[in-house]
């Protein structure tokens, strides 16, 4: 069901969720179309992991309203949400990898016990084999999670969540706890996957470089490698998509907007999130 | 004013939903069979040595206490009947019950409590399965199959340990211990015997269930659930064979 391009594919519409009355998102209203990136910052406990968690159905809203492909999902059965999540992907913090499953079983899960992917038996090897060469995975089939370094563990849980390929994808604090070179590789994958396949992308990060790797390069496919994109020094090929920046805190949207800004913000908040680029 | 009493009353609510829902799972698919299998063998199997220990020892001290009991009516010859009556009834299923509440209800606990804390039982959910259907049911069929099994078992080696004692410490005749083990038992201490382990199955699979599935807060959460997750499977055990055994006596039967 390719959705409308007038129809946000993500929307969330006046949206409070609270944990014992303490408040995680309040009033949280934006619309994210298709193809868009969507970099949303804030500090710990601002509610950034339950805006996530509250779009995949996980979480139900307090009031308001979640639109995902059109549907409202606030109502929902957790049985009719299996077929809406089915189209969505998501890589948890902690990778969430299940211990018990090796690597294998842990990317074709998904293959297996989405509602509505219908897999065929004999494809769903070569399916887990691209997903795992797409994140340079192959040769780890039969290792288990535990015996994977984090970074590792990371990109096979990137695996999992694009091996069905979901047009949405949501990241949780995809580079947290990573050292900075596997942090861009683990970007760069981001980038990849989002050009590659169209996705309407949101990620959750604390790091400014991550924001501004997503809204200003692009994948290009003959090297392999990450490019700056149209606008911008050295560039070659198109433009990256629409980039759009959030500031989460205490549970408050308080920034939404480009790159250039939130750049230009003066609110001390915002501001201590940004990085100037050289 | 009643606001201290809030807490348990949401926790039984949700504890009945839990039970609720891991009822229904049974009758609905899709069905985990492998899963019910490997908990099987892990609940069940794996419990094989610790319950032939509790049972045979059971037995053995109730030979060696009651006979002393009866010595002072001159009745020592029928350490059997003692040995028999009180484990079909109450030695064999409470204290293999304990015993899987020490070993599985902990076991349960830590196990889905790491899956909580890791996110795992969300990832469950983002791929399209309920984690009661996957996780709770199939524990709950499994312990409910294995334990009333296990307890047999531990009858039937308590029995065995009241005969060693009988026949090496109090020089009884075999046959005659035998006899008394066979006679003792009537209808309704069997179906007393064997209901009580289903009904404590119930309690310490789900009561693990229950509280790894709320875990929060990191491994210290999961040690807390574990802890706490043993201590109710065991004192709700405990409770629920006083009445079980209330009905039963009320309704007849010696």
């Amino acid at each position: 069901m390719p959705a409308d391009p007038q129809t946000p594919v993500l929307r969330f519409d006046r949206v409070s969720v609270s944990f014992d009355d303490t408040p995680a998102l309040a009033d949280v209203s934006f619309q994210a179309y298709e193809g868009e990136s969507r970099v949303i910052m804030g500090a710990t406990g601002s509610g950034k992991t339950v805006l996530l968690k509250t779009a995949l159905g996980l979480q139900r809203p307090d009031s308001g309203t979640v639109y995902v492909f059109g549907r409202d999902i606030s109502r929902m059965r957790e049985r009719e949400l299996f077929e809406i999540r089915s189209r969505m992907g998501m890589l948890f913090q902690e990778s969430a990898l299940f211990d018990s499953l090796n690597i294998e079983d842990n990317v074709s899960y998904p293959l297996l016990n989405q509602a509505s992917i219908h897999c065929p038996p004999e494809e769903v090897l070569p399916r887990v084999e691209e997903a795992l060469k797409f994140v340079e995975l192959e040769g780890t089939l039969e290792k288990f999670p535990s015996e994977l370094s984090g970074g590792m563990r990371r990109r096979a849980a990137i695996a999992r969540a694009v091996v069905t390929q979901p047009p949405l994808l949501l990241y949780d604090s995809p580079t947290a706890g990573l050292d900075p070179i596997t942090a861009n590789t683990i970007v760069a994958l981001i980038v990849k996957e989002r050009d590659l396949n169209k996705t309407t992308t949101l990620i959750v990060t604390y790091r400014y470089q991550d924001g501004n790797l997503v809204a200003n390069f692009r994948y290009n496919p003959e090297n392999g490698g990450l490019e700056p994109a149209a606008g911008h020094a050295g560039s070659q090929g198109g433009a990256a998509p629409r980039t759009v920046f959030m500031v989460l805190r205490d549970g408050r949207l308080v920034f939404e907007g480009p790159q250039t800004e939130i750049e230009a913000s003066q609110d001390p908040y915002i501001s201590k999130f940004v990085k100037h680029r050289e | 004013m009643f606001d201290f009493l809030k807490e348990p009353f949401i926790a039984v609510q949700e504890f009945f939903l839990l039970t609720g829902r891991a009822l229904r799972n049974v009758a609905s698919r899709p069905h985990y069979g492998d899963e019910i299998l490997s908990q099987m063998d892990l609940i069940g199997v794996g419990s094989l040595p610790i319950v032939i220990l509790t049972g045979l020892f059971a037995g053995a001290v109730m030979a060696l206490q009651m006979s002393r009991a009866l010595q002072q009516y001159g009745q020592q010859d029928q350490t059997g009947t003692l040995v028999s009556i009180s484990l079909v009834r109450e030695l064999g299923p409470v204290l293999t019950a304990l015993m899987m509440a020490g070993r599985n209800s902990s076991g349960i606990a830590s196990e889905l409590g790491s899956m909580k804390v890791t996110e795992q039982i969300d990832a469950m959910r983002a791929l399209g399965t309920d984690p009661i259907q996957k996780l709770v049911t199939p524990r709950m069929l499994a312990t409910a199959l294995m334990l009333p099994l296990l307890t047999i078992l531990a009858d039937f080696i308590g029995m065995f340990g009241g005969w060693f004692v009988s026949h090496f410490f109090l020089d009884l005749p075999s046959q005659q211990y035998w006899s008394n083990v066979w006679r003792a038992l009537e209808w309704n201490d069997i179906t007393q015997g064997l209901l009580k382990p289903f009904v404590f199955a119930f309690i310490i699979s789900l009561v693990g269930c229950y509280y790894g599935l709320r875990a929060s807060g990191g491994t210290q959460g999961v040690g807390r659930a574990t802890t706490q997750s043993m201590v109710a499977a065991s004192v709700l055990i405990l409770i629920l064979d006083f009445f079980l055994g209330k009905i039963f006596v009320s309704q007849g039967g010696s």
